[in-house]
């Protein structure tokens, strides 16, 4: 529905938003100098030319500095491989080019499974498509890649964190050792959070996202206290340049979410409104992952259809590694770890 | 008859806080109103604050009050009913505090009635809202139905009071052109009113229980707050509606009203300050269930509230309002002086003003507790944090809102007719 125009709107956004996910992601390889120029100023002209010549100064960089080895990819981008980020314009990494792990050169990489996966059961009805998550704790090195790159991609102002990252620290000095553990939106299957709320302001869809309408939420925050993961928010109007003599562009902009363009501004939606992870619905419709899933530098976060019974998601969560947050609850939340 | 408040040197220091609260009050509304939600305290950790509290602490005032006005106009009992009509606008007065509270509170107040338009009936907090929308209605029809037989005559009175009688009869020529004293008054019968008053209070009972006890319900069934999430909630919030409602009331009675000092003033006390009484008896003896079987069992999730009420940041609210003012000194004073009209006056008043610190022990330590491990240090913001007290804003708020429906209340002391008896005498 409507895909291309929220296409269009995607790139409208990455053009006004700095990348801050990607900019993470560089930063963690070595590569934040390559971020640093304005979008366009110096990869002017062919996609394929800055392409080129970006694959180049990261190269420079490795051999420079930290390992960079998903930048070990061919340069040799097929049009015909989708890309997990079609806003190449704007310095993405077209996915083709990171898709080849060094150890199994012929196996597609996960991300890219999942990529197609997704496009598959977009093709589908929505009530025929289950979405769930599964983050790998083993895998996760607590970068908070994805905290930040959902902050950006959803464009949250301050004390609206999606997906924080919990990090616990086990046993005593100095036999100590770390654990972290993302936490987007459980995504219920029996959400307690909607049935308390007084309006019928959030619900969970048939693909079993839980929304919320922002149009609609009246701000009790009934919502913040019935969720036991402490998975919502509340927009209280906060800005990041509070206190300073000018509200900057990128406050300006819009957030993305449902598909439509919230401008903060005032006291109106989504401010004064109860907010949450919702799994990046904008980019789904779009053919795309959650920005935190395809920002994962350890490749921790995975997503996909549950009810398509040869994905990946369904492979994981078959492990007897599987566990998931306060089943005591009842709240059967389709975001599953693997401990 | 008024109610006795002005000829005292005590009314004038008491009229001055009232302006500075209600200035202030104002300073805070303009506050929320221009700037919203950011200079509360509350945060997304911990959502709800002072007004939710305050809110729960109204309605219950309210919810208390009424059910004793039912004491008199549905089960007839004769001892209180002289302070029928006070009781109503107690609760009538109380009520529209709570609804402005919670109205304040709302992140977008302007969508409140799409609770009528798209309410889930799923939702405990729906439930609620619709069933003090009736109430409130119910109230209002109860009271004009309690007070219209007493305008009648004071119509006659020359006046604001009569011309405030006159126009609240819809008499527009009597209320705003020249008025000439009646030499007799309008006589009034009251049978209807009394029969319909036993209807609208038995209509009422319920729905005062229902939606006090609903109010309850909303807190405990939040099953992720092991703190609320107890079957003992709504019950726990009736008996506590009568406690602080029969508190305020006795002490309304005790100090306002214009006969004191007569026997029939002091056996209305001392039946008013015993009910309230035996009510907080029953109240403590639910309190102390609440906290030794979750203390035994010892679940960090439902007991950790209790450690944080009886020891964390904020241990005096428990210790000095809760437990000392709001029980253990009223307690001792009826015990001592439970015939002295002031005496049992201050008591009641000091377990109504105590409630204030039940109520926030009810809503915020529910909420002190990270949902999971390590969330509290997860993501540093100011607005994730799981500690509050609240902000200047909020206090301002609740002062406009306490000094709005205490002028409201003395306005209608002043100008209705809440304690005449004249008619009910003579008959």
């Amino acid at each position: 529905m409507a895909g291309s125009s929220r296409r269009g709107f995607l790139r409208q956004v990455a053009k006004v938003v700095p990348s801050v996910a990607a900019a993470a992601a560089l930063g963690h390889m070595g590569l934040a100098g390559a971020k640093r120029s304005k979008p366009g100023s110096e990869f002017e002209g062919d996609p394929a030319v800055w392409r080129e010549r970006f694959l180049e100064a990261a190269r420079a960089a490795k051999e420079a500095g930290p390992a960079v080895d998903t930048l070990q990819a061919p340069v040799s981008p097929s049009k015909d491989v989708p890309m997990v980020m079609n806003i190449t314009e704007d310095g993405f990494i077209p996915l083709a080019e990171v898709r080849t792990p060094r150890s199994s050169p012929s196996k597609v990489a996960d991300i890219i499974r999942m990529q197609e996966e997704l496009q598959k059961a977009m093709e589908k009805p929505m009530n025929q498509r289950k979405w769930i998550m599964v983050i790998d704790l083993q895998k996760c090195i607590g970068c908070s890649a994805c905290t930040i790159s959902c902050k950006a991609e959803n464009n949250l102002p301050p004390g609206v964190v999606y997906r924080p990252v919990i990090e616990e620290e086990i046993g005593e000095f100095p036999n100590v050792t770390r654990r972290w553990l993302p936490r987007p939106c459980m995504h219920c299957d029996d959400p307690p959070c909607t049935d308390v709320c007084p309006v019928g302001a959030t619900w969970k869809r048939e693909d079993g996202i839980v929304v919320v309408d922002y149009d609609a939420c009246i701000g009790c925050r009934y919502c913040l206290t019935a969720c036991p993961y402490g998975a919502r928010y509340f927009d209280f109007g906060d800005k990041y340049t509070d206190d300073t003599p000018a509200v900057q562009a990128y406050e300006k902009s819009p957030s993305p979410e449902y598909g439509k363009e919230w401008t903060r501004d005032g006291q109106g939606s989504p401010v004064g409104n109860a907010r949450k992870c919702q799994f990046c619905i904008h980019r789904l419709d779009v053919g795309m992952l959650p920005a935190c899933v395809t920002t994962c530098i350890g490749e921790a976060t995975f997503f996909g259809d549950k009810n398509d019974p040869d994905s990946l998601v369904n492979e994981l969560i078959a492990s007897p590694r599987v566990m998931r947050l306060k089943e005591e609850q009842g709240t059967n939340p389709k975001v599953y770890y693997l401990t | 008859m008024r109610l006795d408040i002005t000829p005292k040197p005590v009314a004038i220091p008491l009229g001055m806080i009232w302006v500075a609260a209600f200035t202030a009050g104002l300073v805070g509304i303009g506050l929320r109103l221009t700037s919203g939600h950011e200079l509360a305290n509350y945060t997304s950790s911990i959502p709800w604050g002072l007004w939710v509290a305050a809110y729960v602490y109204f309605v219950g005032l309210s919810a208390g009050a009424f059910l004793i006005s039912a004491l008199i106009f549905v089960f007839g009992m004769k001892s209180l009913e002289p302070i029928g009509k006070l009781a109503l606008f107690t609760a009538l007065m109380a009520l529209v505090a709570a609804l402005l509270t919670i109205w304040l509170d709302l992140g977008h107040m302007e969508r409140f009635y799409y609770v009528f338009t798209r309410g889930n009936p799923g939702s405990m907090m729906a439930w609620m809202v619709w069933l003090y929308t009736a109430y409130f209605f119910l109230l209002i029809i109860e009271f004009w139905v309690a007070i219209r037989g007493d305008l009648v005559s004071q119509s006659s009175e020359a006046g604001l009071r009569g011309r405030v009688a006159s126009l609240l009869l819809g008499k527009f020529g009597r209320a705003f052109g020249p008025r000439p004293r009646l030499a007799v008054a309008h006589s009034y019968d009251r049978t209807g009113d009394r029969q319909m008053l036993k209807i609208l209070g038995s209509i009422g009972v319920p729905l005062a229980i229902a939606f006090h006890g609903g109010v309850g319900a909303l807190f405990g069934v939040v099953g992720a707050r092991g703190y609320w999430n107890a079957p003992l909630y709504p019950l726990l919030f009736i008996v506590g509606a009568l406690v602080s409602g029969g508190g305020l009331l006795t002490f309304i009675v005790a100090f306002l009203w214009p006969e004191k000092g007569t026997e029939k003033h002091r056996e209305m006390v001392v039946t008013l300050g015993r009910m309230t009484l035996a009510m907080l008896a029953v109240y403590l003896i639910m309190v102390w269930a609440e906290f030794s079987i979750t203390l035994y069992a010892d679940i960090p999730s439902e007991a950790e509230p209790l450690y944080q009420i009886l020891g964390g940041p904020y241990p005096w609210v428990f210790w000095v309002f809760q437990v000392g003012l709001g029980a253990v000194i009223p307690i001792a004073i009826m015990t001592i002086r439970g015939k002295s009209i002031p005496w049992v006056g201050l008591a009641a008043g000091l377990v109504a003003l105590g409630f204030f610190a039940t109520r926030l022990n009810v809503v915020i330590p529910g909420l002190l507790e990270p949902q999971l491990d390590g969330l509290d240090t997860a993501y540093i913001d100011n607005r994730l944090e799981y500690e509050y007290f609240p902000s200047v804003m909020e206090w301002l708020v609740l002062a406009f809102i306490g000094s709005f429906a205490t002028g409201l209340f003395f306005l209608g002391t002043r100008l209705l007719p809440l304690t005449d008896q004249k008619q009910e005498v003579s008959q």
